[in-house]
């Protein structure tokens, strides 16, 4: 037994003469989201296919609870989005998933489910006549079909609106409160930020990192960003807290997450001279650029 | 154990839905019936009925039409679905791939086999119905109308192993189409002009049977005319018929499906959507 509902423990894979997946290692709880990060072919859908047991793996293993990948077991119990999903343009939403219900071999409230992805008013229409977003509506509606004990959702934002994005993030919730371990391949970095538990980040089928986000800025030592806004005299407030002049009336400071308390007490100490301060910790895009392209510079 | 019958159920209605059915059915018809009354002419001269020689006529047909409209389905089985991308999740689903395979080919052959009793079986009862008919000629519309469907069955198994091997669905196309020449057109040609170097000798008399009877298409030929000896005459093709033992053609026809449907099977497991 285990107690993780996806572990993926030194996993190698070569295509051709390249090492797509290069002794990766990463794991996951029930109930986690974790956001899959990286530039296109860095490995992330090669990773979501190998879990899904749709391309052999050369080293290592993978354990789906405690099934192997592409097994009986494993495939009742994951759910897979692909990226940029269609499906046959004869049929209708209701028929495709009634389809995906009968051989997921669960009880499923078709009409609900797509009443839960907001596709009711299209349901008897042909996926034909679907935009981009409701075929991607289509798809997530069949994530949820059955209780899943693994999702892999790959680039699942893509083509949705805005506002779709939201009830996205929204099912995804649902689906780790109910105990679903989430995988989420993604670009859009700012949603991901808020929305996940944890982010891991691949370079060249390497894992480059896997962390909370704190515990990633901690790691990658990136400052944080001190904007002070001078009441009277910038130049003299540049002077007196070392940092650089930017636009009329403002100094730009940087410091690491440890020096941060020690700058604040000294631009409290200045009293009047002060107007305002701005903070702004390391976005998840400072991140990314980081990790992901550290050897790039 | 019935995942399958769910996917019959949607490749029918998908059959149903973008027309496949009713044209295939359709151009069956009208391609019978227009067989029919023009080759009506010569039933005085036969002595035999109107049906045998419809009978006669819609097997030259079904030889081309059968393999076609088999393909015109079967291209799209595999491939179709890695283009658009849903393979990828029929696959991550507990249907097994032999479930997947098994389902669709059992809807496109339930398919087939309607537009083929349907327009076989219409041509039959207008041939009856004008010159009459026999219990041997009902016989032959009978055997003409399963072996048409094992026909197509041989070549849907066919189609879904290019479907597999090609990339994408154009690619899938193409190979079909190039696959119909060769089993039904070409393969002949190249009999013939054997028959026509070897004048006669011992390729004529012992391989070529054995080698013309290996092609599906021409063991459907061998089988029909070789059963009725009215058919037979009315095609005018006996010699090749009366080389052979009378197991050889239903065998080659038999056998055909299954070793199609294995490869086809072997090669889907290699496909990586």
């Amino acid at each position: 037994m285990t107690d993780k509902a996806l572990s993926i423990d030194h996993v190698l894979k070569d295509r051709g003469k390249t090492r797509v997946l290069d002794d990766i290692t990463l794991s996951l709880a029930p109930g986690q989201r974790v956001a899959l990060l990286g530039h296109n072919g860095a490995g992330k859908s090669t990773l979501i296919k190998s879990i899904l047991g749709l391309t052999p793996i050369h080293g290592g293993a993978i354990r789906i609870g405690d099934a192997t990948p592409g097994s009986a077991q494993a495939r009742r119990e994951t759910a897979y989005l692909p990226e940029a999903v269609s499906f046959h343009p004869a049929l209708t939403g209701r028929e495709q998933l009634t389809l995906f219900a009968q051989l997921s071999g669960a009880k499923a409230d078709v009409s609900g489910l797509l009443d839960r992805v907001g596709l009711s008013d299209a349901l008897d229409r042909r996926i034909g006549t679907y935009s981009k977003g409701m075929r991607q509506r289509l798809g997530l509606a069949q994530v949820l079909l059955g209780q899943p004990k693994v999702a892999l959702l790959d680039e699942p934002t893509s083509g949705l609106d805005p506002i779709s994005r939201q009830d996205l993030y929204a099912i995804i919730d649902e689906l780790a409160a109910q105990g679903t371990a989430v995988l989420i391949a993604s670009h859009a970095l700012t949603e991901v930020e808020a929305r996940t538990d944890r982010i891991a980040i691949m370079r060249k089928g390497q894992m480059v990192a896997d962390d909370t986000l704190n515990n990633l800025s901690a790691l990658a030592g990136l400052p944080i960003r001190l904007k002070v806004r001078a009441s009277a005299n910038p130049d003299l407030l540049a002077a007196e807290l070392g940092g650089s002049r930017i636009n009329g009336a403002s100094v730009e400071l940087l410091c690491t997450p440890e020096d941060k308390m020690e700058a604040l007490r000294r631009i409290a100490g200045l009293g009047d001279a002060v107007a305002d301060v701005e903070m702004t910790p390391p976005k998840l895009e400072d991140l990314y650029r980081h990790y992901a392209q550290e050897d790039l510079q | 154990m019935t995942r399958f019958l769910a996917i019959t159920r949607t490749e029918m209605l998908i059959l149903r839905r973008n027309r496949w059915l009713l044209v295939a059915t359709l151009i069956m018809v009208l391609f019978a019936l227009a067989l029919t009354f023009a080759g009506s002419a010569p039933t005085g001269t036969l002595g035999v009925d109107m049906l045998t020689v419809s009978v006669a006529s819609m097997t030259t047909l079904s030889v081309y039409l059968a393999p076609l409209l088999a393909l015109m389905i079967a291209f799209d089985a595999i491939a179709g679905d890695v283009d658009r991308g849903s393979l990828s999740l029929l696959l991550s689903y507990p249907a097994g791939r032999g479930e997947i395979l098994l389902g669709k080919f059992t809807a496109h052959l339930a398919a087939l086999a309607f537009a083929m009793t349907i327009g076989f079986g219409t041509a039959g009862a207008v041939a009856t119905f004008f010159g009459g008919a026999g219990p041997d000629s009902l016989i032959a519309l009978a055997r003409l109308i399963l072996t048409s469907i094992l026909l197509g069955a041989v070549f849907l198994a066919l189609g879904y192993l290019l479907s597999a091997l090609a990339k994408g669905a154009t690619a899938a196309a193409g190979l079909s189409a190039g696959l119909w020449l060769v089993f039904v057109v070409l393969y002949d040609l190249g009999l013939l002009g054997a028959v026509v170097m070897d004048k006669g000798g011992t390729f004529t008399q012992s391989v070529f049977p054995w080698v013309m009877v290996a092609n599906p298409a021409d063991a459907f030929r061998l089988w029909n005319i070789a059963a009725t000896e009215g058919v037979a005459m009315a095609s005018g093709m006996t010699g090749a018929a009366q080389a052979l033992p009378v197991w050889a053609a239903p065998v080659s026809l038999l056998i055909w499906p299954v070793i199609g449907f294995a490869l086809a099977r072997i090669a889907f497991r290699r496909v990586e959507p």
